[in-house]
């Protein structure tokens, strides 16, 4: 039927159109975006659990190591970070590599301008197949993500630490539990709901944060939509057509709209269940609107 | 080539003036250093225009979502709604591909597709939905007491509202509407990476440190210079509001004895 596209009515050719490799690698690259949102905000989180502990240690260099990875991301734009990790850690690994892999090189890495390790060092191998390649890229974002993202996290999770009344663990320690058994037992339970705003709201930054894929060279929506919706002559393609990369980036935003619309209602419901019977100003209200409902 | 030298070509380069041809092999670090300091005029260009004009909208936005007519209040929540709920990257990509297809059917509108203009545009209508939301969150804030205190002596109308509901508001934003400064001006760096053109290679910090990165193979030295300069940018931010701040609290006891802003890391 999409044979010869030039012959069909409007509908028929963009039912044909909508449905070309190219676009369904388009559809496709949405899941990219799902998939790096599921695998970010987990290791994002672990990342910044580790540094808000870091940051609250009793051990000088530890909380200084913390507390410096929690000021780094303060005072400058995110996207100078994705930009300079893509890069450093290719080159950090490449070193290593290097190192371990060719150690009777004698040549610098670095000459000049140039960067240069042995062939068997490179990252992936010159003879590995595309796909590689894409997933090494794929993987390099993610950990950058995970980096930047676990910064805002340490962030969040130190306050939400900080915020547990200070009575809880006095109690804890008058019961005799070891710092350890009362940071494990007291402290971490109850930490969450003092963080779940700002990681609510963590969460929403990241969402807005993914389409930053495309400036880390992965092939995602945002590349895409650029190639998709760029005008098309009639000798490259069936379906030649003007500039619409307009609508394309218009069905993103709306795309990025419901997503977000969507995590807020989540986010809400989640917030509720939360503070449902805590000692809070939250929880006292719902306690008194569920009285009044009742009366 | 010498510092001196390196001041000379490239210190106005971001804005045309000055060497035309940007280093390509022995790049040193002055050239670097002056070289991403002159990108940092369009940050401060873009982030300084786009919130003293975001502000005034701002202020409507908010004063509109607390309207009870509805064909009022539903168009600003709309509004925020839409540039808060995407990501500013995509709406930088859109804006620009429609001032691109406004401009072929009205040419007057063709500067929209220039950086300086076009780019302004969206980072003022984000920002300023960004601190519709921070302002209306302290229009709601604001004690009842004050406003029944003005209703007894009379207040009414604009004297009211100039004299007691806006000086309150903008005490109670101004620690959130300072972080929202601070991200507007890192936002800035997007500009360059999102169709809008860096004509004849005159870009902003980051468009020169990636430059930079790319020639010299080397991340290392141009992102911690443009990291350098964002924190001084940052605190520069941080002092200015300060003393606004301190204006409108002058009435104010002194509670902590510093003014402190409340530095939340995201936005």
């Amino acid at each position: 039927m999409c044979d010869d596209p030039a012959t069909l009515n409007d509908l028929l050719w963009f039912a044909c159109y909508l449905t070309t490799g190219k676009h369904l690698a388009f559809y496709i690259s949405f899941g990219t975006v799902l998939l790096l949102l599921a695998v970010t905000a987990p290791a994002a989180l672990g990342l910044g659990f580790v540094g808000a502990v870091a940051a609250r240690s009793r051990i000088l260099p530890l909380s200084w190591l913390g507390r410096g990875y929690i000021a780094i991301v303060r005072g400058v734009p995110d996207i100078a970070f994705f930009m300079f990790f893509v890069i450093a850690l290719d080159q950090g690994l490449e070193y290593l590599r290097h190192h371990i892999l060719c150690p009777d090189w004698d040549q610098p890495v670095r000459q000049g301008n140039d960067f240069l390790v042995c062939p068997a060092a490179k990252l992936p191998l010159s003879t590995a197949p595309q796909w590689l390649h894409e997933v090494y890229g794929f993987v390099l974002a993610v950990v950058t993500f995970a980096i930047v993202f676990g910064a805002f996290a340490a962030n969040v999770l130190f306050g939400a630490m900080q915020a547990v009344p200070r009575a809880q663990i006095e109690t804890a320690e008058a019961y005799g539990m070891t710092p350890r058994q009362a940071f494990r037992r007291i402290l971490v339970p109850q930490m969450w709901v003092y963080a779940l705003p700002g990681l609510s709201n963590l969460w929403m930054v990241l969402i807005k944060a993914t389409p930053l894929l495309f400036l880390l060279g992965v092939r995602d929506i945002v590349y895409w939509a650029r190639e998709l919706g760029g005008s098309k002559t009639p000798q490259f393609t069936a379906y030649p057509h003007g500039d619409w990369r307009m609508w394309y980036f218009l069905f993103l935003l709306v795309f990025y709209l419901g997503l977000t619309r969507l995590s807020e209602t989540v986010l809400n419901r989640l917030m509720d269940r939360l503070t449902h019977g805590q000692a809070m100003a939250g929880g006292e209200a719902q306690r008194r609107t569920a009285a009044a409902g009742a009366a | 080539m010498t510092c001196g030298e390196a001041i000379q070509a490239y210190a106005l380069r971001s804005l045309g003036l000055g060497e035309r041809l940007l280093p390509t092999a022995d790049i040193t670090l002055c050239q670097q250093m002056v070289l991403i300091g002159s990108g940092l005029i369009w940050n401060v260009y873009f982030g300084a225009v786009a919130l003293l004009a975001g502000f005034f909208l701002a202020t409507a936005v908010a004063l509109g979502r607390g309207s009870r007519h509805p064909w009022l209040r539903r168009p600003c929540e709309w509004f925020v709604f839409v540039f808060r709920g995407s990501p500013l990257f995509i709406q930088f990509f859109f804006a620009y591909f429609l001032f691109l297809s406004l401009k072929g059917s009205f040419p007057a509108l063709s500067p929209l597709t220039s950086a300086w203009l076009g780019a302004t545009v969206v980072l003022f209508l984000n920002t300023a939905a960004y601190s519709a939301e921070i302002f209306h969150g302290a229009l709601q804030a604001i004690p009842r007491g004050d406003l029944e205190a003005a209703d007894a002596y009379g207040f009414t109308g604009w004297a009211r509202f100039r004299r007691i509901v806006w000086p309150t508001m903008l005490r109670l934003a101004w620690p959130a509407y300072t972080n929202e400064a601070i991200f507007l001006f890192h936002a800035t760096t997007l500009v360059f990476f999102t169709g809008f053109p860096a004509i004849q290679q005159r870009g902003d910090a980051l468009y020169y440190a990636t430059y930079l990165a790319d020639k010299t193979f080397n991340p290392f030295v141009p992102y911690p210079i443009l990291a350098g300069y964002f924190i001084l940018l940052t605190l520069a931010i941080i002092g200015l509001f300060r003393l606004v701040s301190l204006r409108l609290n002058r009435h104010l006891p002194e509670r902590s004895g510093r003014w402190r802003a409340r530095f939340q890391l995201i936005r």
